[in-house]
Parts: C-alpha cells; sequence; structure tokens
C-alpha cells in the first residue's frame, strides 16, 4: 500500500461520500437529483481507481478526475442553495478534488523526458497547475462559505472588476509604473553605477562609502517619502525621488563588489598586455561585475514599485495605483483594490521578467546559463 | 606546536598607514556627507529664510541668513544639529508613555516587529523544510514564492489592516503580519539553500551511520544551514521594520514610527518626520547588530569562529 494507493482509495472515497451525503442547506439538492453530474461523479470514481495504475497514464487519469470534479464544483455554486451553505457534500467533492490536483502534481514534477523542450514545458505547467489550483480553492472557499465580498473578493468578482475598470487601470499604470517607477528607476540605478565607477578608481572613497552603503541599504528608506513629497510636490516626480534614492544603494553596492570580481590572473593578463585602465575596465571588469549588476537591477525592479506605491499614500493628484488603493480601501470597494494589487504584481512579474531576459542574453556565459 | 607560534611575531608586520585603519575612510566620508548636508541645507532653506527677515523688517547681514537656514522652525532640509536635538527631546524630555515620545512610538513599531519577524521566521524555516524534504514542492511552490516577491507586498498592507480591523483584530497583529509577509522570503530562499548546502558525500556517510532522517536532520542539515539562517535573518528583520512602518500608515494609526510620519506630513513638521527616520534608522541598525551578535555567539558554540 503505497501513498498512491492511499491517495486513489480516498479519492475513491469521497467520490461516494459525495454522492450520499446533503450537497448544502435544506433548499440544495442531492447530487443524485442531477444526471449529469451524478455520472459526471461517477466517472471520476472509475478514474480515482488510477492510484493502482503506474506511471503517465496514473498522471493523466488523475488530472482528469481533478478537472472533472472541479468542474462539478464550479457547476454546484451557481446553486444558490449550495453558494454560502455549503455542506459536507459540496466538501468532499472539494477535498477529493485537491487529493487528484495533488496527485497530478506530484506525478508531473517526478516525471523526467529526455526531450528538452518537453523538459521545458514540464518546469512551466507544474507551477501552473499548482497556482491556478491555488486560485480555485480561493474562490470554493469565498464562495462556498459565503464570506462577505467586503472582507475577502473570489478571484472571479476580481477579474470581472479589472475587466470592466480597464481605462481606470490604465491610467494609474502609467502615472505609477511609467513616469514613478521607470525615471525612479532608471535615474537611481544610473546613479549608483556612476558612483560605483567612481569609488571603484578612488579606493579610499571605496572603502568609506561601501559600508554606509550597505548600512543605509538595511535602512527603512520608504521613510523619506513624505519628505520628497514635501519637497519635489503630489505628482510623480516626489515618486520618481523616492524610487532613486531606494534603488541606489543597492546598485552601488552590488556594483563594487562585481567590479571586485574579475580574478587575479585575468587581471594581470590585461596589465601583461599593456591594457590602460579604462579598457581593462570595459573589457574585463565590467562584463565580469554584469551578474552582481543584474542581481542590483532585479532587486531593484521590486523596491522600485513599493516605493512608489509607498509614496502615493502620502498624497497624489487623484490617479496612481497607491491612491486608488487607500481610496478604495476606504471606501470599502476591495475588489478595485485587488484589481489594483493584480495589475501591480502582474506589472511587478513583467518588469522582474524583462529584467532577467536582459540578464539571460548578456551574461550567458556565466556558468549558472551554460548548464 | 601550538597555532600560536606559528604565527609571524607581531613587531615585524609592517604598519599600515593611517588612512587605511579600519575606521579612518568611514570618518572622512561621514564628516563629507555632513558638510554637504549643511551646505545643501543652507542653500535650499536660504530663500524661506530671507523672506521671513524680510517681512518682520529686521536687518540681517550674511551671517545671520546662515544661521537662520540651520535653526529654522520649519526648514526644508533640516540641519543635522537640528535633528539630534529633537530626537534628544523627543526621548529624554517626555515620560517614556507620552505620546510625544519616541521611546513610546519605537517600543510600538518595535514589538510589531519582533512579533512579525518570529512569525515570519518560523513560516520561513517550516516552509524551506518542506520544500526540501517535499520534492513536488520545490517545482511546485518554490516559483509561487518568489514570483510572490515581485508583488509588491505593502500595497496589501492597507488590505490586511482593514479586513481584520473588520473582524476584530487590532494592535500589533495587523502590522505584523505585514511584517512577516515581508520577512519570510529571504529565509525560505536561504534556508531551502542552506539545509540542501551539505555534500552528496556527507550525506552518503550519514547514511553508512545508518542515521534515520532526524538525525541526519537535526545533525547535519540543520547546523549546515547555520551561516545561511544568520545571513538570512539580517536581511529579514531589516525588511520587517520596513513592513511594520508601512502598516502603521494607511490606517492614519496613532501610535509608531509611521504614524509619526505620517503626522509629521500633515503638519509639515520637517524636523519631526526626520527624527522619526533616525529613530527608525537607529532602530534597524540595532536589530541588525543583535542578530550579528546572536550569529557569533551561535558559530562560537558550534566551535566555529575562525
Amino acid at each position: 500500500m503505497t501513498m498512491r494507493h492511499l491517495a486513489g482509495l480516498a479519492e475513491a472515497l469521497g467520490v461516494v461520500a459525495a454522492v450520499l451525503l446533503p450537497l448544502g442547506g435544506a433548499a440544495a439538492p442531492r447530487l443524485m437529483a442531477s444526471p449529469a453530474l451524478l455520472f459526471a461523479a461517477l466517472a471520476a470514481l472509475a478514474l480515482a481507481l488510477s492510484g493502482f495504475l503506474r506511471g503517465p497514464k496514473a498522471i493523466a487519469f488523475d488530472a482528469f478526475a481533478a478537472g472533472v470534479a472541479c468542474i462539478v464544483v464550479i457547476r454546484l455554486l451557481r446553486d444558490p442553495g449550495i453558494a454560502g451553505y455549503a455542506g459536507p457534500g459540496f466538501w468532499t467533492i472539494v477535498l477529493t478534488a485537491w487529493i487528484a490536483a495533488t496527485q497530478t502534481v506530484a506525478g508531473l514534477s517526478h516525471l523526467k523526458s529526455s526531450n528538452r523542450v518537453m523538459q521545458r514545458l514540464l518546469g512551466v505547467t507544474v507551477p501552473l497547475l499548482f497556482g491556478s489550483f491555488l486560485f480555485f480553492l480561493w474562490e470554493v472557499l469565498v464562495r462556498g462559505f459565503g464570506i462577505p465580498a467586503v472582507l475577502m473578493p473570489a478571484p472571479s468578482a476580481i477579474a470581472e472588476r479589472f475587466a470592466t475598470s480597464l481605462p481606470t487601470l490604465a491610467e494609474d499604470f502609467v502615472q505609477t509604473f511609467l513616469r514613478g517607477v521607470l525615471a525612479g528607476y532608471a535615474i537611481g540605478s544610473a546613479a549608483g553605477f556612476l558612483v560605483a565607477i567612481v569609488a571603484d578608481r578612488i579606493p579610499f572613497l571605496q572603502r568609506g562609502l561601501l559600508p554606509l552603503g550597505h548600512f543605509v541599504a538595511a535602512l527603512p528608506i520608504v521613510g523619506i517619502a513624505p519628505i520628497m513629497v514635501m519637497w519635489f510636490g503630489f505628482d510623480w516626480q516626489s515618486k520618481a525621488a523616492v524610487v532613486v534614492v531606494m534603488t541606489f544603494f543597492p546598485m552601488l553596492v552590488n556594483t563594487v563588489a562585481g567590479l571586485a570580481a574579475a580574478g587575479r590572473i585575468e587581471r594581470d593578463l590585461m596589465r601583461s598586455y599593456g591594457a590602460s585602465y579604462q579598457q581593462s575596465l570595459l573589457k574585463l571588469r565590467l562584463p565580469a561585475a554584469m551578474p552582481f549588476i543584474f542581481n542590483a537591477l532585479k532587486i531593484n525592479s521590486t523596491l522600485a514599485l513599493i516605493g512608489a506605491i509607498v509614496a502615493e499614500f502620502f498624497g497624489t493628484p487623484i490617479v496612481g495605483m497607491g491612491f486608488r488603493i487607500s481610496i478604495e480601501v476606504a471606501r470599502m470597494s476591495l475588489d478595485m483594490v485587488w484589481a489594483e494589487i493584480a495589475l501591480a504584481a502582474i506589472s511587478g512579474t513583467i518588469f522582474y521578467g524583462v529584467v532577467a531576459l536582459a540578464e539571460r542574453a548578456i551574461t550567458f556565459w556565466h556558468p549558472s546559463y551554460r548548464a | 606546536m601550538t597555532n600560536e607560534s606559528l604565527r609571524e611575531p607581531r613587531a615585524s608586520r609592517v604598519r599600515p598607514p593611517w588612512w587605511s585603519a579600519k575606521g579612518a575612510p568611514l570618518t572622512v566620508v561621514l564628516l563629507g556627507l555632513m558638510m554637504l548636508w549643511y551646505l545643501i541645507a543652507a542653500a535650499v532653506n536660504l530663500a524661506g529664510v530671507r523672506d521671513a527677515f524680510e517681512r518682520e523688517d529686521i536687518a540681517y547681514t550674511t551671517g545671520d541668513l546662515i544661521a537662520g537656514t540651520w535653526s529654522a522652525e520649519r526648514p526644508i532640509l533640516p540641519a543635522p544639529h537640528q535633528i539630534i536635538a529633537e530626537f534628544a527631546t523627543s526621548i529624554f524630555s517626555y515620560p517614556p508613555d507620552s505620546n510625544r515620545s519616541l521611546v513610546y512610538h519605537g517600543w510600538v513599531t518595535l514589538s510589531a516587529t519582533l512579533a512579525g519577524f518570529f512569525i515570519g521566521t518560523l513560516l520561513g524555516i517550516a516552509l524551506a523544510i518542506l520544500i526540501v524534504y517535499v520534492r513536488s514542492l520545490e517545482k511546485s511552490l518554490l516559483p509561487w514564492i518568489i514570483s510572490s516577491q515581485t508583488v509588491p507586498i505593502l500595497a496589501i498592507a492597507p488590505i490586511i489592516v482593514v479586513v481584520l480591523g473588520s473582524i476584530g483584530v487590532h494592535g500589533i497583529l495587523p502590522k505584523s503580519i505585514i511584517s512577516a509577509y515581508l520577512c519570510f522570503f529571504p529565509i525560505t530562499i536561504g534556508m531551502v539553500k542552506g539545509l540542501n548546502s551539505p555534500d552528496p558525500i556527507q550525506r552518503d556517510l550519514m547514511r553508512t551511520y545508518s542515521a534515520n532522517p532526524s538525525q541526519t536532520f537535526f545533525k547535519l542539515r540543520w547546523p549546515a544551514s547555520m551561516p545561511f539562517l544568520f545571513t538570512s535573518l539580517k536581511v529579514a528583520i531589516a525588511a520587517s521594520l520596513v513592513g511594520a512602518i508601512v502598516g502603521e500608515l494607511p490606517t492614519g494609526a496613532q501610535s509608531g514610527l509611521g504614524a509619526r510620519l505620517l503626522a509629521g506630513s500633515y503638519y509639515g513638521q520637517t524636523v519631526q518626520i526626520w527624527a522619526a527616520l533616525f529613530a527608525a534608522s537607529l532602530l534597524a541598525a540595532a536589530l541588525v547588530a543583535a542578530i550579528g551578535l546572536a550569529e557569533r555567539l551561535v558559530v562560537r558554540r558550534m566551535g566555529g569562529g575562525a
């Protein structure tokens, strides 16, 4: 009896229990009453026994069972007698879906393919499946328990709100991301980079600046947001200023560390070629520093978004992601807040992804990409 | 022959020049920055001070003007000594439970920071252990943990505070949840690396000793992960403080360093903002130093400390 067998039996038991137990409150029908759903449940029961199969076939059966169970759950939630009053029968189906999904993900992540494209595809599919199941659980829990939307809106409600308020979201995106974040990010990272080059040329300065940089990097720099709002006004300039200060120090510290990364032997080689300071900087030390610089750029990409949004809590014109979040929280329309957060998450992920792609293209020589 | 006698005699070492002594460059750079600060303060405050003199028709000299820029009541940029003075006043002149005392506000923020740090550390370590031992989680959960950090977590701060407030949870818990959210990530990532850091050879050795999984964990993986843990803890506690401060912003909290910042920005009290920032920086430095101290103690207990 392995874990797989146990999981298969548990799924089968779940389906049987779901057929017998009440689905919801008094008004809700039993699963038996709906022939299509009953058929689906019985199909899932047959598939649940896939625990006794092996290899990719078992995974396919599990995936199918999980899919059927998820569809049944979503279908049942449309019933007003179930949404908000879900009973034990309903939750056993959810649990069954959970077990089947876990089995699918576990099976997929143990799967190995000799084909490289297939391997990459698997690497993307596993976390995607896992994530979408998490969203499914969120949706089912919120709607099954009837949690009020002012506490926690369901993902579907957030998606709907996102789709209907695209113009507002676009305005906020332009204000916060394209103006505040990108301008501040570019200026802050460039300034940190240039100061690091200067500090590298003057060792005395480097020994003074580096401990300071490490120290400042641990400080709660977002706290300067109110000061920047006072100095540069309510518009995006003050947000960019906060981002500049936040991104400056990680870049400084990382670039200085990166410039020291070129090996002794390589440096000696450059000297024996009679390379000037400039030549050895451009041809050896900057390329060697690139992994460090990109590390800073990645850290900064998340810091920048946080800095700009938090700075908007201290005063903005009537547009911007941070502004919208604080206003909509006060009005208790949490679906709009979550839509803004989704927007922030999407733009943050894309921003990070672009930086990571650039890193791949520029530091292709680095061991971590040559596996 | 002891190690001591292997070292070269002290006298034969070349004495380094004064400027390469450890603290010297830092001191010089700090002094330079301080001077720069005074200059900038003089420059940006000049117009305001001149206006004030002219409005009241007082004859002034350049000296008066410059002295005025460094002692204005609501300067655009206060001079360092003003900040220190305000900081000292708000620490020593009021009883520590007064609403005007920075000790009080600092304590409120510190307690939220520590509570969040505690929750975040436990969560981070637990997730790391799960990820190390359940292989399917490494492929399915870890990518989501990483991408959770591209989400500006602080944007969720207002929601967490408001939602928990509406179901009756007030006080430091909402703030510390934000802190915990910010600081579990570096710990999980560091500990996954740390727990996986023993070589296959060492793990094989444990197997030849026929060690059971919990012995392998407590005698090999856990000790091996200590350096990673402390590095992550330093990052985490700084993040935790940021979380606590930002958690105080959106709700109009009455106490805490974040509330102090917000109040200062509403009433244009720049010196107060800077003093609160100074307090927050001191707190951050002290917390990171405390972790460093704990690290040294643990390393010594484990027989390291080279």
